[in-house]
């Protein structure tokens, strides 16, 4: 407890001391989102809403991917992480440290995010806007999960931004929102099935189009909190104190 | 006197080479220990070995009476790697205070290790903006902070002056005088006559175990950097 605690202070620590990228994380999901808005706005039947939704979901999970596969890469190549584990810090706490930190920027992102997004977009957000930065938040965490692990397969940072678009780009495909679900070739929507971001976005359009929360919104945030715990079990495996 | 550490047969492989053929040796408990030897010769090996960071083929490793690598023993003993490995967004005093907070050591513990090393005016400087020298005294710092029963350091003079290294050497024999075990790692022989025991290495191999004194009058010449030469020339293992 002690270990996550004095890690999740030390992440953020080194966070605030980098504003340029604070800036960007804070911003970026923002301005792209306007982008969108601004590319649909003058058309007779916008797809906005259903996009603009979908990115809430997108933004955090890219954003922390990449963030954390670099942030643990320079453990590993820096040999901090060695020193680390010559301490009595655990590897669970060091990556329950690490999902804590970013989730909690995931937080500050996603109530800028949403907030531009409802006033100044005009999203159309039926449920409660809480429980939208919540998704997002597990939508980061998933990405941070998932950073942990494709950082133990990298061995350079040219190798670690390219295991973005392999961890993301299907994901972002197969998730419903180019082509709908239902109308997926069988395998492809079995593939769909098995994979976490699907179930972010549908969470979130759940809570895009009815102001009760649904018993399937849960059941979604449910599979992806779970998968990012798989994700960081999976992360610790990797993390090996004796190596060659 | 009691051992520290001892290491039984010790066989390491990196890659397709043996590092560590079967390596026998013993570390004094509170004294300074120097582990010297040509680079490429198995120092940085053999101390990963010891802090349980090394994959080992075969052997015995005992460090502090348990086997090396043992959880109970992350507390008791302190690494510093050859690079300086802290987090160079971090300010001197956060990094320290990281390490404390691991330690489960307070605020107080931090700043009085950051001030050991000489780095009390440059404890609010990002570790990314200071020397090399200093940012060698910054992972120092995070190891003493600790206050681990054995301390382990792997080249921590390498690219300081000679002023600060006088310094730090003073330091090393006032833990040793309060009971901490030092074993430092050089490739620097005249460093070596500032330790009180030498664990000369070759080639993976145990070349010398003795005192700084007993090394000149083996050699017959008080420069120690010819007696090493000297004993590399005799060919191997004097004592083992």
């Amino acid at each position: 407890m002690n270990g996550t605690v004095a890690t999740t202070g030390r992440v953020l620590r080194q966070l605030r001391h980098d504003p340029r990228t604070l800036v960007l994380m804070l911003v970026v999901p923002s301005l792209l989102l306007g982008l969108l808005y601004l590319l649909w706005r003058d058309l007779p039947l916008s797809p906005f809403d259903g996009v603009g939704l979908t990115m809430l979901g997108v933004f955090p999970f890219v954003v922390m991917f990449l963030v954390t596969s670099i942030a643990m890469l320079r453990e590993r190549t820096s040999g901090t992480l060695e020193r680390l584990l010559t301490t009595p810090l655990s590897r669970g706490a060091l990556l329950a440290g690490y999902g804590t930190a970013f989730g909690l920027a995931a937080v500050a992102q996603a109530v800028v995010t949403v907030t531009v997004a409802t006033t100044l977009y005009d999203l159309d957000l039926r449920g409660p806007l809480a429980l939208v930065v919540l998704v997002a938040v597990a939508d980061a965490v998933l990405g941070v999960a998932l950073g942990l692990l494709a950082s133990a397969f990298a061995r350079s940072e040219f190798q670690a931004v390219q295991f973005m678009p392999v961890v993301v780009l299907p994901q972002f495909f197969l998730c419903g929102l180019l082509v709908p679900r239902e109308q997926m070739a069988g395998w492809l929507q079995a593939v769909s099935d098995v994979l976490p971001l699907t179930y972010a976005v549908e969470a979130l359009q759940e809570l895009g189009r009815s102001e009760t929360v649904t018993g399937r919104m849960w059941a979604d945030v449910a599979v992806v909190a779970g998968a990012a715990a798989l994700a960081l079990a999976l992360a610790a495996a990797t993390l090996r104190r004796r190596t060659s | 006197m009691d051992d520290a550490v001892t290491v039984r047969h010790l066989v390491v492989d990196r890659g397709h080479r043996r590092v560590l053929p079967g390596l026998s040796c013993a570390v004094p408990a509170g004294a300074v220990t120097g582990l010297l030897g040509p680079s490429g010769s198995g120092k940085t090996t053999l101390l990963r070995a010891l802090v349980g960071v090394q994959r080992v083929r075969s052997g015995e490793v005992t460090v502090l009476g348990e086997p090396a690598g043992s959880p109970g023993l992350r507390r008791r003993v302190g690494y510093v790697t050859q690079a300086p490995s802290v987090y160079p967004d971090l300010t001197v005093r956060e990094n320290a205070r990281h390490f404390a907070a691991l330690y489960g050591r307070g605020a107080r513990a931090a700043d009085d290790a950051v001030a050991t090393v000489g780095l009390a005016d440059a404890a609010g400087q990002l570790v990314a903006d200071l020397s090399g020298g200093q940012r060698g005294r910054a992972s120092l710092a995070c190891a003493l902070v600790g206050e681990p029963e054995l301390l382990v350091l792997d080249e921590p003079t390498v690219g300081l002056d000679p002023v600060l290294r006088v310094e730090l050497w003073d330091r090393f024999h006032a833990l040793a005088a309060a009971g901490t075990t030092l074993l430092v790692s050089s490739h620097v022989m005249d460093e070596a006559g500032r330790c009180d025991r030498l664990l000369l290495l070759r080639e993976g191999r145990l070349l010398a175990d003795l005192t700084p004194g007993e090394l000149r009058t083996d050699a017959g010449t008080a420069d120690l950097e010819e007696a090493f030469l000297s004993l590399v020339r005799r060919g191997e293992g004097v004592s083992a």
